[in-house]
């Protein structure tokens, strides 16, 4: 199923559908991650994914049109490479540990110390949240970090005229002066 | 443009269902937010689900009005405190005798401390999620031509 909304995500050229379409393609995955048991990543993936990013994208749309301009070139060796690279990862998932292996190393590094060690360490119930937020407090800061960048990245690219335009809309501007936009 | 009256958003159904479902959709962001510890959820989760709600209001009653009542220079101001509310937690921490960003020593009880610290950095991330979002949409929004 993800596969069919991903070729149509790819095929149609109404952004207003495509906008949709990534909308349940996050819920999608969300539910997916859902049936993996991680929970937090689902419910990040659907607040994030299926909620935000759509409303963000029809914003945008709101700017800039709402059709995709057909494109002029076939990007033949574009669409080679990437089913190249698509089939190495595919064979390399063949090498992959099977579903839920209690051997694989992923389950064999930190995360036994972390489930022995964390209620009486940290203390929060939902595991997740003490690792996220308490081992793995660096990454989180970084994390929290990038957002605050990518805001004043959006800010410097569109935001000069942001003030401006509130002051000059509000009720009674105090300097009085008009702006031209 | 999203603040014309166009028929979607003057229609009373849908302005009848935002009001209704706003406070939910508010209570909801804090509840994860607080109830972070115990179940799935946290500050991103939070912030970003604070920050649905007030989108919502923006797109159905036009961005002026939710610029009048969460000013853009607030989100600006509130996207730095988020951020600075999780460094001060680590500084403070160091401050008081151990690693950064370990809450352990913020009381005298470690796993009281490893609370607290917890609490006070995720209301720092659901701050700054929030404040990102709400900025990004005003951007985006507010920054047509024909506003």
């Amino acid at each position: 199923m993800l596969l069919v909304v991903g070729f149509a995500l790819v095929l149609i050229r109404d952004l207003f559908a495509v906008a949709m379409l990534t909308g349940i393609y996050s819920l999608l995955s969300a539910c997916f991650f859902m049936l993996q048991d991680a929970v937090d990543v689902a419910f990040t993936e659907a607040a994030v994914g299926a909620g935000i990013t759509t409303i963000l994208f029809l914003a945008t749309m709101s700017q800039v049109g709402r059709t995709e301009r057909k494109p002029k070139n076939k990007p033949w060796f574009a669409i080679g490479l990437c089913s190249l690279v698509a089939a190495l990862l595919v064979y390399a998932s063949f090498d992959m540990p099977d579903y839920g292996d209690p051997l694989a190393p992923v389950h064999q590094h930190v995360a036994p110390r972390y489930t022995e060690t964390s209620p009486n360490e940290v203390g929060p119930p939902n595991m997740v949240t003490s690792v996220l937020a308490s081992y793995r407090g660096y990454d989180t800061l970084g994390e929290t970090g990038v957002v605050f960048t990518a805001g004043v990245g959006v800010l410097l690219l569109l935001g000069p005229g942001l003030r401006r335009r509130y002051r000059r809309d509000l009720p009674a501007p105090k300097d009085g002066k008009k702006h031209a936009e | 443009m999203l603040n014309k009256p166009t028929s979607l958003v003057g229609n009373p159904i849908i302005r009848g269902v935002t009001v209704l479902l706003m406070a939910p959709i508010l209570l909801f962001a804090l509840y994860v937010q607080w109830h972070g510890d115990y179940g799935p959820g946290g500050g991103f989760q939070a912030g970003v689900i604070f920050a649905v709600g007030i989108i919502a209001h923006g797109l159905i009653f036009g961005v002026r009005a939710t610029q009048r009542m969460i000013s853009p220079d607030a989100v600006r101001i509130g996207a730095v405190i988020g951020w600075m509310l999780y460094l001060m937690t680590g500084v403070i921490s160091m401050w008081r005798g151990a690693e950064f960003l370990n809450y352990s020593a913020l009381v005298h009880d470690p796993l009281h401390g490893q609370h607290y610290g917890i609490l006070s950095i995720e209301l720092g991330v659901g701050i700054t999620v929030a404040s990102v979002m709400i900025l990004l949409f005003y951007s985006f929004v507010g920054g047509g031509r024909n506003t």
